[in-house]
């Protein structure tokens, strides 16, 4: 039997979550999450409302404890991992009241613990215009940010997460407000980060052409649902362990669904 | 004209309020842009009239109001960050029951320990009494809170802005947090004597807001701000000084002014761009 310190040495695992438990209050948020994710996948996290995927970002954050099992960040528990992740939370979380610059923004990702900067004033602006010229903004350099689209502000974010060289980028609800041009934009630029080996993990409510844009899909509802390649675990019975009732509304979505289409 | 400039300065009592109506303006108006941008006006006007039964203890117990500064904005910041951070009845019901309990169990003191203050001066300001000592503590609250600024400057900004991200990149939120609330605890608290509890939040909020009408920059608002807020402070205390006016509701009244004036320059920029 293989245990979670024989897997921490595979080199090809960034995280590891071995039975996680999650509790937001008294209410169990996650509960007894299993998976293995390696390094330079793109996955997506899928589930309702509620199922847990924004409390799982939050856990390999360490911004919510782990009340029972384990996840390990680059076999290091999330609080000693922080640095090593960026997270895009959702939008409403951030305050675009502030009347910064695209480039103060991604400078933060640069930002140390420390009072005082350790990098030169060359060596920021070259990172910032590195991580700009990444994700095709270098000209909105010295925009504001509030006149930037839903889709540009995802993209400045996912600049700061390159500028701070994170192993792992997480998006929450990245799709959300903004349309379907500037999903496709997000998609094709999280493709192409991906081939520096960065790991990435979309909480997405769209289940459309999963296994086009993404290499594993992580289904969530409290407990790992499934996880794996999408034409594969995405069945009736795990969609229907997601969404229960409502599992109509996603019958076109299913690995079966797909099979068929592609015959 | 350059003598009716100096003219007040032959006495000392306005060399006095002069330093100290600098002082507490530079404070409150390098503070305004990251109260007005995260929404905190409610917080720093109940830091204000929190430190009401603070100010009747310790003026029962011999301190002046100065004095009492450090201590009191210490408590207060610690004590509102806690009781929003771990109630459960939202942050602005919070808040609002500190604001009305605090303010009442302040009138309440006064009245027990038979405390002999001046109402009208604490709550709009009587920067007029000062004493050496209140200025020299004035002055140097105002140097500590902007030294911590610009030590903390792109922290604080980082976690105003996206405290989840801060929080991930390894911030100690926790810390910039209450950094935070106690800076702005310890400005409030050293200019209770220039524009008292009610008005001080004029000038904390006012001068950034005007700031913010007419520049799209962070940074820029902050000097822009600072200047507004020193104009607002000085032009209102000789204002006061020559019409015989209240000192604090006329230094509010003078950035009130200036905040008219700049949100018509906005409307007319945003005229001409249309």
């Amino acid at each position: 039997m293989t245990t979670t310190e024989d897997k921490l040495l595979d080199d090809t695992a960034i995280i590891i979550s071995d039975g996680c438990c999650v509790q937001l209050g008294t209410t169990p948020a996650l509960d007894d999450v299993t998976f293995r994710i390696n390094k330079g996948k793109k996955v997506a996290v899928v589930g309702p409302n509620g199922g847990g995927k924004s409390t799982l970002f939050n856990a390999m954050a360490g911004i919510v404890p782990i009340v029972n099992g384990s996840l390990k960040i680059n076999g290091l528990s999330p609080k000693e991992a922080k640095g090593s992740i960026s997270y895009v939370p959702q939008r409403d979380l951030i305050n675009r009241n502030f009347p910064l610059s695209v480039k103060q923004v991604v400078e933060m990702g640069l930002i140390s613990k420390k009072s005082l900067n350790l990098f030169s004033r060359n060596k920021i602006n070259s990172k910032i215009k590195e991580a700009l010229e990444n994700v095709g903004l270098l000209e909105k350099i010295n925009v504001n940010i509030n006149k930037l689209s839903g889709g540009q502000f995802q993209r400045v974010l996912i600049a700061r997460g390159l500028a701070q060289d994170a192993d792992i980028l997480l998006l929450d609800e990245a799709f959300s407000a903004v349309d379907v041009g500037a999903q496709e934009d997000i998609m094709s630029l999280i493709s192409d980060i991906n081939l520096d080996g960065k790991t990435i993990l979309v909480a997405t409510h769209d289940l459309n052409n999963l296994e086009d844009k993404f290499d594993e899909v992580l289904c969530l509802n409290r407990h790992c649902c499934a996880y794996g390649d999408p034409s594969e675990v995405l069945t009736k019975e795990v969609i229907e362990e997601m969404y229960g009732s409502h599992y109509d509304m996603f019958k076109y979505h299913t690995s079966e669904s797909h099979k068929q289409n592609n015959d | 004209m350059i003598e009716i400039l100096i003219e007040p300065f032959k006495y000392e009592f306005m060399v006095r309020s002069t330093i100290t109506a600098i002082a507490s303006g530079t404070m409150l108006s390098l503070l305004g842009p990251f109260a007005i941008n995260r929404n905190m006006g409610f917080m720093a006007d109940a830091m204000a009239h929190a430190t009401l039964p603070i100010i009747a203890i310790g003026v029962f117990l011999g301190f002046s109001i100065s004095e009492l500064g450090i201590p009191a904005a210490i408590l207060i910041a610690f004590f509102l960050g806690y009781i929003i951070k771990n109630s459960n009845v939202g942050e602005d019901t919070a808040i609002g029951i500190i604001f009305s309990s605090f303010f009442a169990l302040g009138f309440v003191l006064i009245s027990i320990l038979n405390v002999t203050i001046n109402l009208e001066d604490l709550l709009f300001g009587q920067i007029l009494a000062v004493s050496r000592i209140d200025v020299y503590i004035v002055v140097s609250m105002c140097i500590v809170v902007i030294c911590l600024l610009i030590v903390f400057f792109k922290q604080l900004l980082f976690y105003s802005f996206d405290p989840i991200g801060a929080e991930v990149k390894g911030l100690n939120t926790n810390f910039l947090n209450y950094l935070f609330l106690v800076v702005l605890s310890v400005a409030i608290v050293a200019s209770l004597q220039t524009v008292g509890i009610i008005l001080v939040l004029s000038m904390l909020l006012i001068p950034a807001a005007a700031s913010k009408q007419i520049t799209d920059t962070f940074v820029s608002s902050i000097y822009i701000s600072i200047i507004f807020g020193i104009i607002s402070s000085v032009s209102g205390l000789y204002l006061s000084y020559f019409y015989n006016l209240p000192s604090g509701p006329t230094m509010s009244l003078v950035a009130t002014g200036i905040f008219i004036i700049c949100f018509f320059i906005n409307k007319l920029k945003n005229v001409k761009i249309q």
